[in-house]
């Protein structure tokens, strides 16, 4: 019979092809997912995976995937620090609203003048707009001890209310005719976060993301502040020991995520999305959590799940137009993705052993 | 026109060239808000679409995709409809007007049509349906058949098409009914269920026996039906499957005929860029059966509203009318022009309460 025996450590080795494993998984599982809806499951699989690429529009979606990668690759880039020293920031979504609120905000009260300040001032607000909303449950946590998992959720709530009130309210276009929707910063030249190099995708907040993972992968790996973060999620008492002060991990790790996550709702207002509108956001902060696990909390790990996990939103969407496959097929597709992630996790830290069954 | 917008333009205009040159079908796209089984807003347009599909059978071929984010995505979703060789796309929510303008500048032989919007373009037509048109029999019926005289109403966000309902079903309330008083609950969405319901239930806690929603969901039928003696009207849908009571009658958008005849005119090549807003009487707005539990001599009346609205002998807006502070807005037989219809901010006199900012 089959038995599960633990590692004395998890295998590097399985830490790497799980994520390969469990893909490879999705799309088999996908594929008869596909098939039971009546779709041709090669079809639907090869249109999600390779249209977007290689296919004839590649030229548009190639870029496409730089757009909606980024934001998700920013966020968990953040998430992830926490995550390792486990702090747990899931309300980046509050912090990408409130980014994008106070980024948009500062570009609004200077229209429509003109100067190249304007966008950096605008990214710094969103930045601090987002490391604010982060402070709250980090400060609630050391002071009252209160849980920052809650916390920061339920916060998310008050951000989309928050978001509701400004774009219906201060932030609604006087043009708009009493339509809910501030001003459009794409057609606003100094707010506008505009491709660098047209038909790129290539943005600003596409450039963050790559410098964030840069950064990120230094800090982990070659910062004493870093050492301590890994330190304090794998060995907390140890973690006292060696000098780390857990106040000042819960300011920064929240303070960072919330941070990066504000940056990232800026960088998106600013740009792909234009407005701050009722619907302004749709989950880049929740399904960042999926791609910082997806990405085994690394950042190269996690700038290529970023980029994977675009390409099921954009081959997804190929897939529902041109295949006629529902809006909850795609969903359920991408859910399955962390589910068996999770599910085949178990060879990293277990060895499956044949043994013979001993007879009575 | 920036160069570097100028270089993004003329790649995606080659790649429609390509597109274009590869099929012979007429290809109409539907972008959607919510998902086709919502039972309201976008069931109906999926309806309008099937209708389509039926009219013209192979000579056209229609794509869809649901339940579509507004903002960001909702801009790939309809580039992508173009590059894929439509030739014509309805965006069916109030949130894909920025998008569609956006992907019409870049794809200028595609035809778009906006739903609910107030920005065209020589190849972005808008549409809406007069639903304070239905609004104002709605109000009239509801005036006739409350006893507690109080009409609670579920809006769902503060913009002028919302008002307008507001304001066509108290004008046309208070006529018959002058002591009637409205009581109005923002839900902020469109459709979510458990809000719904939740409003709905308050509603009827302070007195309403009459419940109007400007929501998608059948979740205040479900809970007018559980309270008891309290009648709705059907949102979107004719939402039958509560009638006779507490549904007694619905607003129904047909979006059929209009879909239909703009897929025409772009076989025909007839197409040009218009704004369209009709209302009953050519048939984009609908009301439901009126149900038995309306008194015959209810019915009659509201049947008779109707049929003056429909012909263009009556329109709900008519003067004398003040707005909420008491300032004239119109005067005797004066009538309200679309320009601030389409941009209506203010409740009509005698409404309580102020609108959420």
């Amino acid at each position: 019979m089959l038995k599960l025996e633990k590692r004395p450590q998890p295998s590097r080795f399985w830490t790497w092809l799980t994520p390969l494993l469990a893909v490879l998984i999705t799309m088999v599982a996908g594929g008869a997912l596909f098939a039971a809806l009546g779709k041709d499951p090669v079809e639907a699989i090869a249109t999600i995976f390779w249209q977007p690429l290689f296919g004839e529009f590649a030229f548009y979606y190639r870029p496409q995937l730089l757009i909606k990668g980024a934001p998700l690759v920013l966020i968990a880039i953040g998430l992830s620090l926490g995550f390792r020293a486990g702090i747990w920031n899931i309300g980046a979504e509050g912090q990408y609203i409130v980014g994008a609120l106070t980024g948009a905000g500062v570009g609004l009260a200077f229209y429509p003048a003109e100067s190249w300040a304007i966008f950096p001032l605008m990214v710094l607000a969103g930045g601090l707009g987002g490391w604010a909303w982060a402070m709250i449950p980090a400060v609630l946590k050391l002071r009252f001890g209160t849980n920052e998992i809650l916390v920061s959720l339920m916060l998310v709530y008050v951000a989309e209310q928050l978001l509701a009130a400004m774009a219906l309210g201060l932030m609604k276009n006087p043009e708009g005719h009493g339509f809910p929707g501030s001003r459009n910063l794409r057609q606003y030249e100094s707010a506008h976060n505009a491709e660098l190099i047209a038909g790129t995708g290539m943005h600003w907040g596409v450039v963050a993301a790559l410098i964030a993972v840069i950064l990120a992968y230094i800090l982990l790996s070659r910062h004493i502040l870093g050492y301590h973060i890994r330190l304090m999620g794998q060995a907390p008492r140890a973690a006292r020991f060696a000098g780390v002060r857990p106040a000042r991990l819960v300011l920064f790790c929240l303070g960072a995520s919330g941070a990066l996550a504000g940056l990232a709702g800026l960088f998106e207002v600013a740009g792909p999305a234009g407005q701050v509108s009722i619907d302004f956001n749709v989950g880049y902060g929740f399904t960042a959590i999926i791609v910082a696990f997806l990405g085994r909390l690394h950042p190269v790990g996690i700038l290529l799940a970023g980029l994977l996990m675009a390409l099921t939103y954009i081959g997804g969407e190929i897939a529902q137009s041109n295949l006629g496959l529902p809006a909850a097929a795609i969903q359920l597709f991408q859910g399955m993705l962390l589910f068996f992630l999770l599910a085949v996790d178990v060879l990293t830290n277990y060895r499956i052993r044949m043994i013979r069954r001993e007879v009575a | 026109m920036r160069i570097t917008q100028l270089l993004t333009t003329a790649a995606l205009a080659l790649g429609l060239a390509t597109a274009a040159v590869a099929q012979d079908k007429t290809k109409v796209g539907f972008i959607y808000v919510g998902p086709i089984g919502d039972g309201g807003w976008t069931y109906e347009h999926d309806k309008g679409r099937l209708a389509v599909e039926e009219h013209f059978g192979d000579a056209v071929e229609t794509v869809y995709q649901e339940s579509v984010p507004e903002g960001a995505d909702a801009e790939r979703a309809i580039t992508q409809m173009a590059l894929q060789g439509a030739d014509l796309i309805f965006t069916t929510s109030f949130g894909f007007m920025e998008p569609t303008l956006a992907v019409a500048a870049k794809f200028p032989n595609v035809k778009f049509e906006h739903a609910t919007g107030y920005k065209t373009a020589p190849n972005v037509s808008t549409y809406s349906a007069r639903f304070y048109e239905g609004r104002a029999v709605q109000g009239h019926i509801a005036g006739r058949m409350t006893k507690s005289n109080i009409i609670g109403y579920i809006a769902s966000f503060p913009i002028p098409e919302v008002i307008r309902g507001i304001n066509a079903a108290y004008i046309h309330a208070k006529k018959v009914n002058p002591d009637v008083e409205f009581k109005i609950i923002w839900a902020f969405t469109w459709f979510d269920p458990a809000k719904e319901a939740d409003a709905a239930t308050a509603l009827i806690d302070q007195g309403a026996d009459v419940i109007l929603q400007h929501t998608d969901s059948t979740a205040p039928q479900a809970a007018a039906e559980k309270a008891g003696n309290v009648i709705t009207f059907g949102q979107a849908s004719d939402m039958s499957e509560y009638a006779p009571l507490p549904r007694v009658s619905s607003i129904i958008d047909n979006w059929a005929p209009y879909y239909i005849a703009r897929t025409q005119a772009v076989i025909d090549g007839t197409w040009e860029s218009t704004e369209t807003w009709d209302g009953i009487g050519p048939g984009m707005v609908g009301i439901g059966e009126i149900s038995d539990a309306v008194p015959a001599d209810v019915k009659e009346e509201a049947l008779a509203l109707k049929n003056a609205i429909a012909q263009g002998a009556y329109h709900p807006f008519t003067g004398p009318l003040k707005k909420q502070d008491g300032s004239d807005w119109l005067a005797t037989g004066e009538v309200a022009d679309d320009g601030t219809l389409l941009g209506m901010n203010f409740y009509v006199e005698g409404i309580t309460g102020q609108i959420p900012n």
